[in-house]
């Protein structure tokens, strides 16, 4: 009897979204509502310098004027933007010196969520345990980061956002806004001027950061939107893996996650970035609630042979609208984007990549996974173009889609534009059901029926989940299984 | 050992078996034969609990265990094994994991430990090396771009490293070269044991000749319509299955 208790409980617990948890902290909100002295207020609860204050303003009265975009195949009804709080922080007079003077209860959220924030935790680990440093967004505000010290012994800088406006401007104002400027869309734009927090890193020339880099997003508040803004720069020869994770509590009403993410690379480096987006999807049944994931991200290959490489595995958010992008100006400079996009319930993902190339001998390479179930809809865009002084670019896309019962949508919609005659592009794409024959053939063998669904569904997206750093790929395979449990009639 | 009585099953409200009864006892090799379309196909989904195939009467057991019972994972893990006629291919699954993680989920179903990663190489060597499959071919995924003979020797590979202790082989000869079902029916014969039992299905005499069995049976109509030696085989082959589709 205890064994079928513990299937129970096992099978309960899957089937509920795992970080839907509410954690009662005392925070400090900006009014309700957008307009410029929110923007002001914002800034300032920052300690800001005047020309931070000035780029926000310059991008807000821009946002103004601009629409919502409404190109992509997602639908919700328009949003209110006055009927949200714009920032959001835990309760502290200033950014906490050190891990003792970090609110018990945020840390407790991050252990529940098991994420590392205690050096000393990592470090009495396992011999060999991986180790990667962390910093921790909660709400609008970056609440630690982690090895700091440590990193800035080989001069990497691994700061919230906040900091480096302080600390680091001159790197902040050559940079910021340098690869999706100001007015690049309507959620770029409202980024731009109402950003809370975010990641910087800069990683100087010829040094290959010691470890892998990683910011963790936790929404907590109710009613508010997360802005993060996230800043990575890559000098010549260096190199550095990042990754991201978010969750966010379950709630009835749609929150907006609306970030920004700019890569800089120069001459023979190499940013790997990955992310596991994991934010709370809604009810399955009715639809009610969950994130609207509305993201920009692009990195900016401006040196030659430097590399760019997006890894996403996105299983969470009402809606996903996202296209992590490449340009590709250096000579040689190469893009990479390999994406898992799940989609059960009733999510909607309309998600994909560009891959702009610019300089010669450019080459970009797309391996897309697509698994719809439920009802929810599922579609890749992706825009491949070579302009007229890419002579000799390559590019290979593939783009699969994985269909698990009747009631799901699969979308694949690629753009092509050769603007020169030396240019190779493929595109192989496929859309095939997860059949009931490989189930039976695979139950026959003695799977059961969930574990007949995982196989086949890790088999699908293994392309992709090796190019995740060793320590996520386990975790990205189990949120995948978890994403589909119960998919199958 | 696998004991039939008065099967009765239909696929989409259409009834196919018509009261089928069979013995089969332990250390036996039966074949089934007869014409398209007589239900050969849905004995063997009947047996495995192919969901679209719907029992409505008889009862068929495992050593007296009522199969029908359970689900198509609890009849493997029992050792009910069917080599299929069309082997699925499993896209990005190599075919050695497939046929560890199937074997590691029969021995927790049945609650032995799974089995060590040295010790199931080792498994896979011995019969990989027996049924002459380089052992490059099983990092790959399973069955995909595999040749018609490759997947059937495929079937046979999975046979002998689950080790079942009921066989069903569906057409296990269809889309064999002379070379190949050699090979094969090498790999099934090595499997017969005096506590295991066989249901051969076929719609040649051919494989027979490789494959010898006990007794023969002509499923037709949705029942046995006769039973017989080897010979019946034979004169099946003589005199096509004519006499037995008009008597059903």
């Amino acid at each position: 009897m205890a064994a079928v208790k513990q299937t129970i409980e096992h099978v309960e617990s899957l089937e509920k979204y795992q970080h839907g948890f509410v954690t009662d902290i005392a925070q400090d909100f900006a009014p309700k509502g957008l307009n410029a002295d929110i923007v002001r207020f914002i800034s300032a609860k920052k300690d800001e310098p005047e020309w931070m204050l000035a780029w926000r303003l310059d991008a807000f009265e821009r946002w103004l004027a601009m629409d919502e975009p409404e190109w992509a195949k997602v639908h919700f009804p328009r949003i209110d933007y006055q009927d949200s709080y714009y920032y959001a922080a835990p309760s502290q007079k200033k950014g906490p010196a050190s891990l003792d003077e970090v609110d018990p209860e945020i840390l407790a959220v991050y252990e529940k969520l098991g994420i590392p924030l205690k050096e000393q935790a990592v470090l009495a680990g396992v011999e060999g345990a991986p180790r990667y440093a962390v910093d921790a967004v909660f709400d609008s505000v970056s609440v630690v980061t982690t090895f700091k010290k440590e990193l800035a012994q080989v001069g990497v800088i691994f700061c919230s956002m906040s900091e480096a406006i302080r600390e680091h401007p001159e790197l902040v104002k050559k940079y910021l806004g340098s690869v999706v400027p100001v007015s690049d869309n309507y959620y770029a734009c409202l980024n731009a001027a109402v950003f809370s927090d975010g990641s910087f890193v800069y990683v100087p020339p010829g040094v290959r950061c010691p470890m892998e880099l990683s910011t963790y997003f936790r929404i907590n508040a109710e009613n508010s939107g997360q802005f993060e803004r996230t800043l990575i720069i890559a000098d010549k020869g260096s190199y550095v893996s990042y990754l991201e994770g978010c969750t966010a509590p379950m709630r009835d009403e749609n929150q907006l996650h609306a970030a920004v993410v700019e890569l800089v690379v120069m001459d023979d480096a190499e940013i790997k970035y990955s992310t596991v987006q994991n934010w709370y999807p809604g009810d399955p049944v009715t639809g009610k609630g969950g994130i609207y994931n509305f993201v920009t991200k692009r990195a900016d290959c401006r040196g030659d042979r430097s590399k760019v490489s997006w890894t996403q595995v996105e299983t969470g958010s009402a809606i996903t609208w996202k296209y992590p992008s490449c340009i590709l100006r250096g000579e040689g400079s190469v893009g990479e984007f390999y994406s898992i996009a799940i989609t059960n319930g009733r999510q909607q993902a309309d998600t994909g990549t560009k891959m702009i190339h610019l300089g010669a001998n450019t080459r970009s390479r797309v391996i897309s996974k697509g698994i719809s179930a439920g009802k929810s809809s599922n579609t890749y865009r992706g825009l491949v173009s070579a302009h007229p002084k890419a002579k000799g670019a390559r590019n290979f896309t593939q783009c699969d889609s994985l269909l698990i019962g009747k009631t799901c949508a699969a979308h694949t919609v690629p753009y092509i534009e050769a603007r020169n005659g030396s240019c190779v592009f493929e595109h192989e794409a496929t859309t095939t059901k997860l059949s009931e024959d490989q189930l039976f053939y695979a139950m026959q063998r003695g799977l059961s029926q969930e574990e007949a669904v995982q196989l086949l569904v890790n088999g699908f997206v293994k392309d992709v989940l090796q190019e995740l750093p060793m320590e996520f790929a386990v975790e990205a395979q189990k949120l995948v299984a978890i994403s589909l449990e119960g998919s199958v009639g | 050992m696998l004991h039939i009585e008065n099967l009765r099953a239909e696929v989409d409200g259409k009834e196919i078996l018509k009261g089928l009864s069979l013995d089969v006892p332990a250390g036996e090799v039966h074949a089934i034969m007869g014409p398209n379309g007589a239900g050969k196909s849905t004995l063997s989904y009947v047996l495995t609990g192919r969901s679209g195939y719907d029992v409505t009467g008889g009862t068929a057991t495992l050593d007296g265990e009522d199969l029908l019972a359970l689900d198509p994972s609890e009849r493997a893990a029992k050792g009910v094994f069917l080599s299929f006629q069309y082997p699925l291919e499993i896209p990005g699954v190599p075919a050695l994991t497939f046929i560890r993680t199937s074997m590691n989920a029969q021995r927790k179903a049945r609650g032995e430990a799974e089995i060590t990663a040295p010790a199931f190489l080792k498994l896979a060597r011995e019969h990989a090396a027996a049924l002459k499959i380089d052992f490059e071919m099983l990092k790959r995924a399973l069955n995909v771009g595999f040749s018609g003979g490759e997947k059937k020797r495929m079937e046979i590979f999975q046979m002998a490293m689950l080790a079942p202790r009921f066989l069903i082989l569906d057409e296990t000869d269809s889309g064999l070269d002379i070379d190949a079902l050699k090979i094969v029916s090498e790999g099934v014969n090595a499997m017969r044991s005096p506590d295991r039992g066989m249901l051969v299905i076929t719609h040649y005499q051919r494989l027979l000749d490789y494959i010898k069995p006990d007794k023969v049976h002509v499923l037709a109509g949705g029942r046995i319509a006769a039973t017989g030696g080897p010979d019946l085989a034979l004169e099946l082959e003589r005199e096509g299955y004519d006499k037995y589709a008009r008597a059903a």
